[in-house]
Formats: C-alpha cells, structure tokens, sequence
C-alpha cells in the first residue's frame, strides 16, 4: 500500500514535468505574469493539460486492456497488438471513412472497436481450432493474423489514396491532441473502471475455464465482457492517438513479476504503471530532439521491444 | 446423493462413457477405479458439468446439473481436475480464498477469512501462504487446490486422481485428510483413484469402470476381491488379508 502511493506521487510529478516541457514559454511565472487571455494560459489550457491527460488516459487504459487480455486469454505474451485486436481497429477506422466520411468520430470509434471485436474473436477461433502448446507460438500467431489484417488495410488505403492518414493514425503521436480532440480517451478510463469492478472474475478466468466453472461463473460470459473491454480500449487509443505497441503487455508483466496475478491488487499498478512509463517516453521522446519531437510509438517500440526481449529470455530461462 | 442416468459421450464412433447410470450414496468415500481409457475421467467431468453430455442426465440432490444456475450448484458441488494449468500467478492464499467465491463474489466477511484460515491449517500450508503457486513443489500445489476445494465447503467433493504428484507420505496424508472430511465433516468424497490399495483402504464404496460402462460396484469389502478386480483389469491379481485390510498383489 505504501508503495502503491509511491507510485501515485511518481505518476503525479511526471505529469507536472510533462506539462512544462515544450516550445511555447508555459513556466509558473509566466502563467502568474500574464493574464489568462494571454498566451501561457492559453496554451496550458487548450494544449498542454488535454495533451499530459490524453497520455495518462491511453497509457493507463492501454495497459488494462493488455493485462484483461492476458488474463482471459491465459497467455502472457498477448496484448491488442500482438492479437490482431489493434489492425482489425485499424482497418474499421479505415473502411467507415471510406463509407460515412461524415460521421462523428464518436461512430467510427464504435465502428472501429467493433471490427476489432470481430478481429480479436477470430484469433481465439484461431487459436481454438490449432491448440498450442508452446506459449510464444500463440502471440506469433496473433501477430500474423495481424499482419494479414494490415496488409487488407493497406491494400484498400492504397486504392483510395489514403495511405498517409492510415499512416498518421497508426503510429501513435501525442502532438496532434488539443481540447476537444482527445475527450473519447476518457472512455479508456471507464473500461479500466469497469476491469477494476470485475477484477474477480478476470482473475478466476484465469486460472481456466474448468475452475471458472467449478466456481460458478460463467466462463464465455467473462471472456466476451473481457474481449468488450479489450476492443474498446484498442479502438478509442487508436482513433485519439494512434496504435502504442507493447504498452499492454510489458506494464502487466512487470507488474505480475512484482506482486503476481490476482487483478484485485494488479489493476492499479498495471493503471499506474502504463501512465507513468507513457509519461516518461513522452518526455523523452520531446526533449532528445529538442525542439523537434520523436513519436510516442517510437519511443515505447523502443524502450518496450527491449524490456519485451528480457522478458521472453526470462521465460524461456524458467521454462528450462 | 448423486444419480447419473443413461450418461453418454461420444467423440466421432466411439463412446468414452456409454449409458452410464450410476447411484451414489451421500456421505462416506467413493471411488470410481478402472484401467485407463475407462472413462472415469469424462464421468466425473460431466457429473461436475464441465462437459456437457451427449445423451442422459445428472442430479445432484435432485438438482439436474445441465439445468441448475452454476452458483448455486457451486455451493453444493465441487471439482479439481487431475492437471491444472495454471498459468496465473496467485499466492496460496490468493487461491484458496477464490474457493470462497461462490458464497461472497470477492467480498470476503470474517467468517470466510476463517473458512479459508481453516482450510490452510487442514492441508498444512500455514508456511507456504504467501508463496506463489509456481513457487511450489508439484505435491504442495496439488495440496493448495485440494485446500481451495475444501474452503469451497460444499456437501460434494470430486477429486480426479488427487494422489498425482504427490509421494506416499503425502499420498498417505491426503487420503486420511479425505476420510477425516469424511467423518468429521460430513462431506460426500467421490474420487477417480488408480492405486486399488488407496481405494481398498480408504473407500467407502467402489465403482469399477471399463470401456465407458459400469461393470461392478458394491462396498469395498465385495470389490477387492481377485477374481472382480481381475475381471476389470483383465490381468491376474491376488488379494491378500494384511492386518484386516485387503491388499492387492499384482506385479507380475
């Protein structure tokens, strides 16, 4: 518990920190000098606090879907984008801006988790009708599945002369959130709310669906309520702000390896986990190339992809 | 009392059970024994509704299991499969508190804080209660389900083949931990079992199985005997009185 507020004031200091760095001048005197109508405030509002709170949001909620989809999945090494979840988002995006240009974004959002739904649905089909022993063979397959899903999308992006949005939308960038461009993010922090209150049953899911059952629950109503959660969580990310890879899978994994599996107790710490590492990737990724910005999926591809490798070395070290 | 009726499961031609209808008294140890293939497996898994059956039914103190709501059957009837893979990490605690679910749905009162102190105590675990399961030697996590199982508290407990991983001492302490729950508790104990001399020791009645059917059952005392155990295990086995308990010779 105490660590766990350890963790909260880390989260809070690196949300301060990201609301000071940028070009524009917003320092506390300058905002204390000038009036609101002027610059610093103006900025802080309408840039800085939707940009650090965007972060937080998709970081946080990110890593829930991650740790919900371990869970019910019952493989470590699964995560919206290591299971075909975020392409199928992706090529739901795509196809209803082809065919209803004028929606809200709040319908192509709905659109968009559902063919991710219907993505995410197909790799467990997949995965049912090929049992896999091994635990690194499942995520493989789900990033092949991925693969094919993207290869669709960008077919079709390509035909219609979409291929730079497509592009711009899939790799996740915080520069682009102002107010009002980032508001369907607060969905993400309703769908880890809702992870928190069925943490129970997430965490019987996981040790399998025969205890699932020995204990009442009902196993496919867990997983679908898990997948729900799952597909939303990709799609309202991916439409915001872009596709974060392995955000969802190393945040759980830390987190597991620090105080195990039952959700109860993880679901804070994976939440808390995902804002703060987004944080610090996106301060890092703003300063390095100071005054240019290097993309958050760039920064957290690399960072994540190496804590990712230590990972799969660790398992296949245990497993030996 | 369990009562099974023209339970069948195929998969493709042949049936694993076939017209299985079975009464199984309350109270005491029962133990469904056979050679491998039997069937006794899939049985238990559909009397315990984690598959489904392809033809008949099951009741469970006249509950029908196929049509009773999973949590109220939670609170009657419990299972543990013979192999558990658990890919979550949970400390023993952790795991033997889930056995509480059914009654508290996560919000555990005092009274199942003592239910699963209990538990614990009963298996022996008090040292290992925050470790994790993948921490465990495979005869201590066995003993961590059985204690879920049991802080589950249900009339009913069914065990496919509790004795796996564990060594004779264990084996030994697991089966007269069963007895005890038996007597002591009340407890109905249906086990699937292969060592003969745990059944003929500990049972209280003994259900023989072969290709999917039922061919004998009856009180330990008329089980053991080498020309039935014969007759189910197609081989030669002698039984001998040791102590006034009958113990099956068949190594060669």
């Amino acid at each position: 518990m105490r660590w766990l507020g350890l963790a909260i004031v880390v989260t809070i200091v690196l949300a301060i920190i990201s609301l000071f760095v940028g070009v524009s001048d917003v320092s506390l005197g300058a905002l204390l000098s000038s009036s609101p109508e002027d610059r610093p405030m103006q900025v802080l509002l309408i840039s800085r606090i939707p940009r650090t709170l965007a972060i937080i949001l998709s970081g946080a909620s990110m890593a829930i879907a991650g740790l919900v989809m371990q869970m019910v999945v019952r493989n470590r090494f699964v995560e919206p984008s290591t299971a075909g979840t975020t392409e199928s988002a992706s090529l739901g995006f795509l196809v209803i801006t082809l065919l209803a240009p004028g929606w809200p974004l709040m319908g192509k959002m709905l659109v968009s988790a559902l063919f991710a739904l219907a993505g995410t649905a197909l790799f467990l089909r997949i995965l049912r009708a090929v049992p896999l022993r091994d635990v690194l063979l499942v995520p493989l397959v789900g990033i092949m599945l991925g693969g094919i899903i993207g290869a669709v999308t960008a077919v079709i992006a390509y035909r219609y002369g979409l291929m730079a949005s497509l592009l711009a939308w899939s790799m996740g960038d915080f520069s682009g959130i102002l107010r009002g461009r980032y508001e369907l993010l607060w969905i993400g922090l309703a769908c880890c709310i809702l992870a928190y209150i069925a943490a129970d049953r997430f965490t019987v899911a996981g040790m399998g669906k025969d205890f699932t059952t020995n204990l009442g629950l009902n196993y496919q109503r867990v997983m679908v309520l898990g997948l729900v959660i799952v597909s939303l969580v990709s799609a309202v990310v991916l439409v915001s702000v872009g596709s974060i890879p392995f955000l969802g899978l190393i945040v759980p994994n830390l987190v597991s390896l620090m105080v195990g599996d039952n959700m109860r107790r993880t679901v804070p710490w994976v939440a808390l986990g995902g804002a703060g590492f987004v944080l610090a990737c996106d301060i890092v990724g703003r300063i390095v190339r100071y005054p240019y910005e290097i993309p958050i999926s760039v920064v957290v591809g690399v960072l994540g992809s190496m804590i990712f490798l230590f990972l799969l070395l660790r398992t296949r070290r245990h497993a030996a | 009392m369990i009562v099974t009726s023209e339970v069948t499961k195929s998969y493709g031609a042949t049936a694993v059970v076939d017209g299985v209808s079975l009464t199984l008294p309350s109270g005491g140890i029962t133990s469904i024994i056979g050679p491998n293939g039997a069937g006794k497996s899939t049985l238990l898994s559909m009397v315990s509704r984690l598959m489904a059956m392809d033809k008949g039914s099951v009741t469970v103190d006249g509950l029908d299991v196929t049509s009773t709501p999973s949590d109220v059957l939670a609170r009657r009837l419990s299972i543990l499969r013979q192999e558990n893979h658990m890919t979550a990490r949970l400390t023993v605690r952790d795991l033997v508190s889930f056995g509480r679910y059914p009654y508290t749905k996560g919000r555990l009162t005092l009274d199942d804080k003592r239910h699963i102190d209990e538990a614990i105590t009963y298996l022996n675990l008090t040292e290992l209660t925050d470790r994790f399961l993948d921490e465990l030697s495979g005869g201590q996590r066995q003993r961590a389900f059985v204690a879920m199982v049991l802080c589950q508290d249900t009339d009913y407990v069914l065990l496919d083949e509790p004795l796996n991983n564990l060594d004779m001492k264990h084996a030994m302490g697991m089966m007269r931990l069963l007895r005890k729950a038996a007597n002591e508790l009340g407890k109905t104990v249906v086990l699937v079992l292969h060592d003969i001399n745990f059944a003929s020791w500990y049972s209280d009645y003994i259900v023989a199985m072969k290709q999917g059917r039922v061919v004998n059952q009856g009180p330990a005392a008329h089980m053991i005997d080498p020309a039935v155990l014969s007759d189910i295990y197609d081989m030669e086995i002698k039984v001998h009185e040791i102590g006034g308990q009958r113990i099956s010779v068949y190594y060669e």
